[in-house]
């Protein structure tokens, strides 16, 4: 077996990686970082053509079925529960399906019975009997865990509207497994490394739930990792042993990263932070004459082709609030080592090239750590794909860096983890725009009428005071802490008891790091609530059961977005204070509290459910999406708007992410190609040199803008230029948006 | 000195290098026929009031994103209608090292100091043709001629501009007029054709003024982007 490694490793570097699982040591020890431009790019191979254009058909039927092509009705989730499966064997320089067939689901019925019933009946499928009779007499779920144990009070919160989106009744997801381990190592030196752990005699009777509980964890890995090696196996592939080659390299990782979308169905399922790693192979190969360029851009779309292919059952409750079918298989490239030299690698292109060779897709989420220090070459590549493509989201890696050190990875949109360090429990999101409201209203739900928290003041108040609602509010927030906190022990209890990532942790240091990612919702409305309160006369409205349902502002306040402190300072005190009392709490196994202010989509289902707020935002609106200020708010510039998000503290405060959603259209982006090249690239170095953590750019097209029309609050800075000047987009009437959506159609030839 | 401002754009990334803090000063005299902006012709009731300092300021503010390539323009309107006030602020910000770029129809007096101190000067060339400058603009062209030879004899960096309006100077003739026109002067660093459209009609009716170009149809695009090229040697 030694013999093996030798081959395995030669002429690689020597390092602390060799004693011990360090992907993080062998990459710092061999990667070669590249500074030059794009032009060593290859096209689309012809292999790679025929796979696509088969899956392109696929994806087209799957649209056409109304966005399910199939499902697995025979067999239950599992890592080698289904036979292999290709889409052209024949072409596949990568292979392996979730399923027998492309695009064919899985039903997991850990998370929840009811939840996996649900989604298979809106699609048409019907389990098959035995199965269900089988799984249902024999098995208890996640879901049936945790209400057993929730308290009436977590059960009110939830149904209100207050605490949503909760991993109660699916898999919790946002776990990264190191999956490059698979291929450094080999399953079988990783099996070993897992039995050390379990060799000794530990068992600590002051803590017998955690040391009983780790000790059987173990030996699931342990088993997981075996099944992942059959499954490859089912492939033809012999995983126990390390990749000796660029392609076994990502065909390894990809099987570990497969297992776990296999045996989970987690929100988001991301990949983690690969192309630098798969790099140092794929250089080694071409020195040594064994892989061409074409051969390497082969192996990298065909990866991402299989990325692209991820697929989980979900119920319509579910993709009203995550529009689009989304399964966060997020890649992270780029980034720094230190502060002078990138993690930059040819293979940080290919992998941004597959948005030109395979077309733009929202998946795999391609996502750029920047940071000031990244080579000129790269961020002009990356900015000219994004202009292009409006498929890469960007995060401050000067940012996160500092707390993550330089191999950590992104999960779902904003969540940072040290790769096979840390994990995290994923905690949905508090609704604060709602909180407030139950400040001003005595624990009542404005929508219900029904009594949520207890022991809150009624506030009577004729014209609401400052001092009066926000001590309330104050109170508020650390009851509903509480309540959020016990919600999110109790799911990550049982899920880790009954829905257990065996395959998703096999690949994470066993000592690994928890973090529990809490998030809000309603930010920006609750703050310029916050302001409308201080600066302005706000009336509240009442109802006959004494219940504020809309509000009255009389003159101007600060509003969230501007670059103006007195409010911005509002907003920063609010996210801290309610993190600080998340973080008072003692936490399942230890976990360290993060938090988030991210809503992806579920801004409109939220705002749906919250009452009139008192900054003039109606019963029912949208919020405005993650930390961005509500649209048509931020009417300061671009600028003023980047500026106010970029001041919300990340470290120790906002830790699992404070999203932007920024969008701009190519005319307003520069006079030519290389100047909105030139010119995105300014705007992201000003943006993230503010310590600002995430942005997604949208360079807008047609459809774009159709969208925008329909939900303007998705676009808050589109700009657009119209011939001498440049105007607003939502400043525009309908009849002139249609009329500039009409125009761009027409010129479109 | 307060200076009077119809609009700020803090994120310009068109009108000069780099990404730019644009100042839209109110004020003109000219009436183009196809004037986008009647709402600048004369400061009402909508501007904000600004002093010097404060536009420093504000630049300083957003300095991160500014950076070495970009800088601060003055447009509008006409920024030369406001000249006391743009010479405070032009000077203030050349002492603090800014790039200072001036977006204008050349119609104007008492600018020679500020021409002296900026960095580019943006320079709308309304037509070629005598005739054709009085028609668009209702203004003899010797103002801007006088401003032109100015900014020849002070080496002035220019971009040149020429909206281009359907059934106005939509042609090749005008096009090569403008190419030839421009070779009579040093140091163009570019020439841009901007496609007339009639997104300000309801502007004008808003103001309760009459729509001069009511039946002239919107510049394509890309029929510009060809005259463009026309441009190119």
């Amino acid at each position: 077996m030694e013999e093996t490694k030798i081959n395995a490793w030669e002429g690689f570097k020597d390092g602390e990686w060799q004693n011990e699982i360090n992907v993080s040591s062998f990459i710092d020890r061999n990667f070669t970082e590249y500074t030059g431009d794009d032009s060593f790019l290859s096209e689309i191979s012809e292999k790679t053509n025929k796979v696509w254009s088969k899956c392109e058909e696929l994806l087209d039927e799957e649209v056409k079925k109304g966005g399910c092509l199939d499902v697995e009705t025979n067999i239950l989730s599992g890592i080698n529960a289904f036979a292999p499966g290709y889409i052209d064997k024949d072409n596949e320089v990568i292979v392996g399906l979730q399923t027998d067939a492309p695009l064919k689901r899985i039903v997991n019925m850990y998370g929840g019975v009811k939840v996996a019933l649900k989604a298979l009946e809106s699609h048409g499928y019907k389990l098959n009997d035995e199965v269900y009779k089988h799984f249902i007499t024999y098995r208890k779920t996640h879901n049936d865990g945790v209400f057993d144990a929730y308290t009436p009070i977590i059960r009110r919160a939830r149904s209100n509207g207050l605490l949503t989106g909760l991993p109660d009744g699916y898999g919790r997801g946002r776990i990264i497994g190191d999956y490059r381990r698979i291929a450094l190592y080999g399953i079988d030196r990783l099996i070993e490394e897992k039995q050390k752990d379990l060799s000794g005699d530990f068992l600590d009777e002051f803590d017998i739930d955690e040391s009983v509980r780790l000790r059987e964890e173990i030996n699931e890995q342990i088993r997981a990792l075996g099944e992942i090696k059959k499954m490859a196996a089912g492939y033809g592939f012999d995983i126990s042993r390390p990749a000796e080659n660029a392609k076994e390299a990502i065909q390894w990782a990809y099987f570990g990263y497969l297992a776990g979308a296999k045996e989970n169905n987690g929100a988001a399922t991301s990949m983690g932070r690969d192309a630098t790693f798969f790099d140092i192979y794929i250089e080694r190969d071409l020195k040594n004459g064994t892989l061409t360029e074409e051969e390497a851009q082969e192996l990298v779309d065909q990866f991402v082709i299989k990325l692209r292919l991820i697929r989980h059952l979900r119920t319509p409750d579910y993709d009203e609030l995550f529009a689009g079918d989304p399964t966060w298989v997020t890649e992270s490239i780029a980034g720094m080592i230190n502060e002078s030299r990138s993690l930059v690698t040819k293979s940080s292109f290919r992998f941004l090239h597959t948005l030109i060779n395979l077309k733009p897709s929202a998946e795999p989420n391609l996502t750029v750590l920047w940071s000031k220090g990244l080579p000129e070459n790269f961020k002009k590549f990356a900015a000219k794909i994004s202009i292009l493509t409006d498929s890469i989201q960007y995060e401050g890696d000067d940012t996160m860096r500092p707390l993550y050190g330089h191999d950590y990875a992104i999960a779902c949109c904003v969540s940072s983890m040290k790769q096979g360090k840390q994990m995290q429990f994923f905690g949905a999101r508090c609704n604060l725009a709602k909180s407030l409201l139950y400040a001003i209203n005595g624990g009542v739900d404005e929508k219900s009428g029904k009594l949520v928290l207890d022991g809150v003041e009624h506030n009577d108040e004729e014209v609401l005071s400052y001092g009066r609602v926000r001590a309330e509010y104050s109170r508020i927030l650390e009851k509903i802490a509480k309540v959020y906190v016990d919600a999110n022990n109790i799911i990550h209890y049982m899920h880790d008891k009954y829905a257990y990532e065996a395959s998703q942790m096999a690949l994470h240091d066993t000592n690994v790091e928890r973090l529990m990612a809490f998030g809000v919702a309603g930010f920006s409305s609750a703050v310029d609530s916050l302001s409308a309160i201080r600066y302005a006369k706000v009336k509240p409205i009442r109802n006959e059961q004494g219940i504020a349902v809309d509000f009255e502002v009389e003159g101007e306040f600060p509003k969230y977005g501007n670059d103006d402190n007195r409010v911005d300072d509002i907003a920063k005190e609010l996210i801290q204070e309610f993190y600080d009392y998340l973080a008072s709490h003692k936490l399942y196994r230890n976990a360290k509290a993060t938090l988030s202010i991210l809503t992806i989509t579920s801004n409109v289902m939220y705002g749906q459910k919250t009452g009139a707020t008192p900054d003039g935002r109606k019963s029912g609106e949208a919020f405005a999406p993650g930390a961005n200020p509500m649209h048509g708010r931020d009417c300061s510039g671009a600028l003023a708007s980047l500026n106010s998000v970029a001041k919300i503290p990340f470290a120790n405060c906002c830790q699992d992410g404070i999203s932007n959603t920024f969008s701009i259209v190519p005319s307003a982006l520069g006079n030519n190609e290389e100047e909105q090249v030139n010119n995105l690239v300014t705007i992201l170095d000003g943006y993230f040199v503010q310590g600002a953590q995430h942005i997604n750019v949208n360079v807008f097209d047609r459809a774009l803008l159709i969208d925008a029309m329909n939900n303007p609050w998705k676009y808050p800075n589109l700009t657009i230029r119209v011939s001498g000047y440049a105007v607003n987009f939502n400043k525009l009437d309908r009849a002139h948006q249609e009329e500039v959506i009409a125009r761009t159609f027409h010129e479109k030839r | 000195m307060i200076g009077k401002i119809t609009d700020i754009e803090t994120m310009g990334l068109v009108d000069g290098p780099g990404m730019r803090l644009v100042v839209f000063l109110a004020g003109c005299k000219l009436r183009c026929i196809y004037c986008h902006n009647p709402e600048t012709w004369v400061a009402g009731d909508n501007v904000r009031e600004m002093t010097a300092e404060d536009i420093l300021k504000l630049y300083q503010k957003y300095s991160s994103y500014y950076g070495q390539k970009g800088g601060v323009t003055f447009s509008g309107g006409e920024p030369f209608v406001q000249g006391e006030f743009l010479l405070e602020t032009v000077k203030l910000l050349k002492e603090n090292g800014v790039h200072v770029a001036i977006d204008t129809a050349g119609v104007a007096d008492n600018y020679e100091e500020v021409l002296r101190l900026v960095d580019l000067v943006i320079l709308d060339i309304k037509a070629v043709d005598v005739g054709e400058y009085q028609k668009i603009t209702g203004y003899s062209i010797n103002s801007f001629n006088k401003f032109l030879s100015d900014c020849k004899r002070l080496n002035k960096k220019l971009w040149l501009r020429q909206v281009i309006v359907p059934n106005i100077n939509d042609d090749k003739n005008h096009i090569l007029a403008l190419k030839e026109f421009a070779k009579t002067i040093p140091n163009v660093e570019r020439i841009e054709l901007l496609p007339y459209h009639s997104m300000a009609k309801e502007k004008y009716e808003k103001l309760n003024l009459n729509y001069p170009l009511a039946d002239t149809p919107d510049m394509e695009k890309e029929r510009c982007k060809e005259l463009e090229n026309l441009l190119k040697d």
